[in-house]
């Protein structure tokens, strides 16, 4: 593979052995911190997951799909029918498979639609699934919601952390491989994309489905934590919203800053929620929305531009 | 009837919007490392001929022939691996890539052998239009003109049998037009490419062309050497007859 020294995935020799330490710290986090640690991480790391996934396709591509609510609750769902059935790490994987199988199939109906149109109709579609399942479950099942087997925080932890490692290394190769040089030129310009080779149409929908495997094993592992699920639960549509909002907020067209972007927001949301339970959705917006309008580039752009300027003020004293 | 030399044959292409024909009974052939020029008044059909060959249009009636295989129709990218890619009028680069990340994908996808020694070719079509000092920067940062070399180096990167270029002088000053055409002319004696390019500026293609077609409301109305274009009565009238009533 001829490696592309694109500037923004630096192939920096630091990056392994600072993520080798980071796995290994979090790897430790359960022997040495509390219960609440533990769980606040977990949530931290399932913000992770749906964000990068969410940001490995839509990112490069600029199709904007508001479908990870789909694929996260497909998730979900396999976890409380499959849960009994087989043993959890295989249920994880279930999970996975089945919304990739979900994703490979809208993928083949939509994403021959552009910008606006693909957006407002992978909404639509993660809403005709909840309100699908709620028909099924009511009609068919006759109850809303279901059980999932429990499993403790502490193999949800690490089952998390494992899909967490899987999902960066996955994304920051994709990244450097002749498939994100594909992903880019398709999101640049498609025809161009289309006409220098690229079987655009196959690379849309394999890496869109691969994200949604993401989302779903991460779905399937959460079940087990939450215990009683149903169809708004499940199919929330804040988990379409979130990763857009944290991948923008962190900067999209860096893994780190999906990383820091998903992590911040995450624990910010924690803790408002904790500090200030009436004002919470209130102070959050507010955040989001200053960001949104001061930091075009995320938290990542603002790095990069106090760092343009310390270098312009330091070659001027010179 | 396939002649050995011919490298790509358009056959009684006709294609309309609409109701309105916009292409009648077009035939064009373009031999191996032959540069033919595509000229014609405005609306004459030349880009739409230009998107029926690279596969955006399908024809009504007609097809299109590579090396004698019928390629009407093909989708675009197997296309330019059989060895057709393309240029725009409107400059189709991948802005928030680098000028070397734009010729990669040529040379990675466009080409049968994809990835091996890529970034050599990628390289290579990069310094024959003159551009190698530019491999790092930003396309959005490069002028219209180094966009144009960047296009044409991405699609000579994917090592095509012919290019198409549609109007690359579009929007340069004299110049880069200048630099333009030793760029086309370099092309063709390196890589020993066959070219159809389509123009507005006449005299440009007078003087580099081996022959040129001309096309009026959707008909080639000539197709000669040059010199036997410049004198034909319909092409004047098509062209000049214009002009004067308009003076």
């Amino acid at each position: 593979m001829n490696s592309l020294s694109t500037g923004k995935y630096l192939p920096n020799p630091r990056i392994p052995v600072l993520f080798s330490a980071a796995v290994l710290a979090a790897a430790l986090l359960p022997l040495i911190m509390d219960p609440f640690t533990t769980i606040s991480a977990t949530n931290v790391f399932i913000y992770i997951v749906i964000t990068l996934s969410w940001a490995l396709f839509s990112g490069p591509t600029q199709y904007i799909s508001i479908a990870t609510a789909a694929f996260f609750g497909i998730g979900i769902y396999t976890s409380a029918l499959a849960g009994e059935l087989m043993p959890f790490p295989l249920v994880v994987c279930l999970g996975g498979v089945v919304s990739f199988v979900l994703a490979l199939l809208v993928g083949l109906s939509t994403l021959r639609l552009k910008g606006m149109y693909f957006t407002i109709f992978t909404f639509g579609l993660s809403e005709l699934i909840r309100h699908f399942v709620l028909w099924w479950e009511v009609v068919m099942t006759g109850t809303v919601g279901r059980w999932v087997v429990s499993v403790d925080p502490i193999p949800v932890y690490y089952t998390m952390l494992v899909i967490l490692v899987v999902t960066i290394s996955f994304c920051f190769f994709i990244g450097r491989s002749r498939y994100g040089l594909a992903l880019r030129s398709i999101g640049q310009s498609e025809e161009a994309a289309d006409h220098m080779g690229i079987n655009i149409t196959a690379v849309k929908i394999n890496v869109f489905a691969i994200t949604a495997f993401f989302a779903g094993a991460t779905g399937s592992t959460m079940a087990t934590r939450w215990t009683y699920i149903d169809p708004s639960i499940a199919f929330n549509p804040l988990f379409s919203f979130m990763p857009v909002l944290m991948a923008i907020f962190g900067g999209i067209g860096s893994i780190t800053g999906q990383i820091i972007g998903a992590a911040v927001l995450t624990l910010l949301a924690d803790l408002l929620l904790t500090e200030f339970p009436y004002y919470y959705m209130l102070i959050y917006g507010i955040i989001l929305v200053v960001v949104i309008l001061f930091l075009p580039g995320g938290i990542v752009g603002l790095w990069d531009s106090m760092k343009k300027r310390r270098r312009t003020e330091t070659n001027e004293n010179t | 009837m396939s002649h050995s030399d011919t490298l790509l044959r358009v056959d009684k292409i006709s294609i309309s919007f609409g109701g309105l024909a916009v292409l009648t009974d077009v035939n064009l052939k373009v031999d191996e490392g032959e540069l033919v020029g595509l000229i014609g008044p405005n609306g004459a059909g030349k880009s739409t001929l230009f998107n029926v060959i690279s596969s955006i249009y399908k024809p009504d009636t007609g097809d299109v022939f590579l090396k004698g295989k019928k390629i009407t129709g093909i989708a675009p990218h197997k296309l330019c691996r059989m060895g057709i890619s393309r240029t725009y009028q409107l400059v189709k680069t991948f802005n928030k890539m680098t000028a070397l990340e734009n010729v990669m994908v040529g040379a990675i996808y466009g080409h049968k052998h994809g990835g091996s020694d890529a970034k050599t070719r990628a390289i290579d079509a990069m310094s024959l239009v003159g551009i190698e000092d530019k491999q790092n920067i930003l396309v959005s940062h490069l002028t219209l003109s180094d966009r144009r070399l960047v296009e044409v180096a991405r699609s000579l990167a994917s090592s095509p049998l012919v290019t198409l270029l549609d109007e690359p002088m579009a929007g340069l000053n004299v110049s880069e037009i200048k630099t333009l055409l030793t760029v086309i002319k370099r092309a063709r004696e390196e890589r020993k490419i066959s070219i159809l390019w389509v123009e507005h500026k006449v005299d440009a293609i007078f003087r580099t062309c081996d022959r040129v077609a001309v096309l009026n409301y959707g008909a080639k109305i000539a197709d000669g050497k040059p010199e036997e274009i410049a004198k034909d009565s319909k092409v004047i009238e098509a062209y000049l007859g214009e002009s004067l009533t308009r003076n």
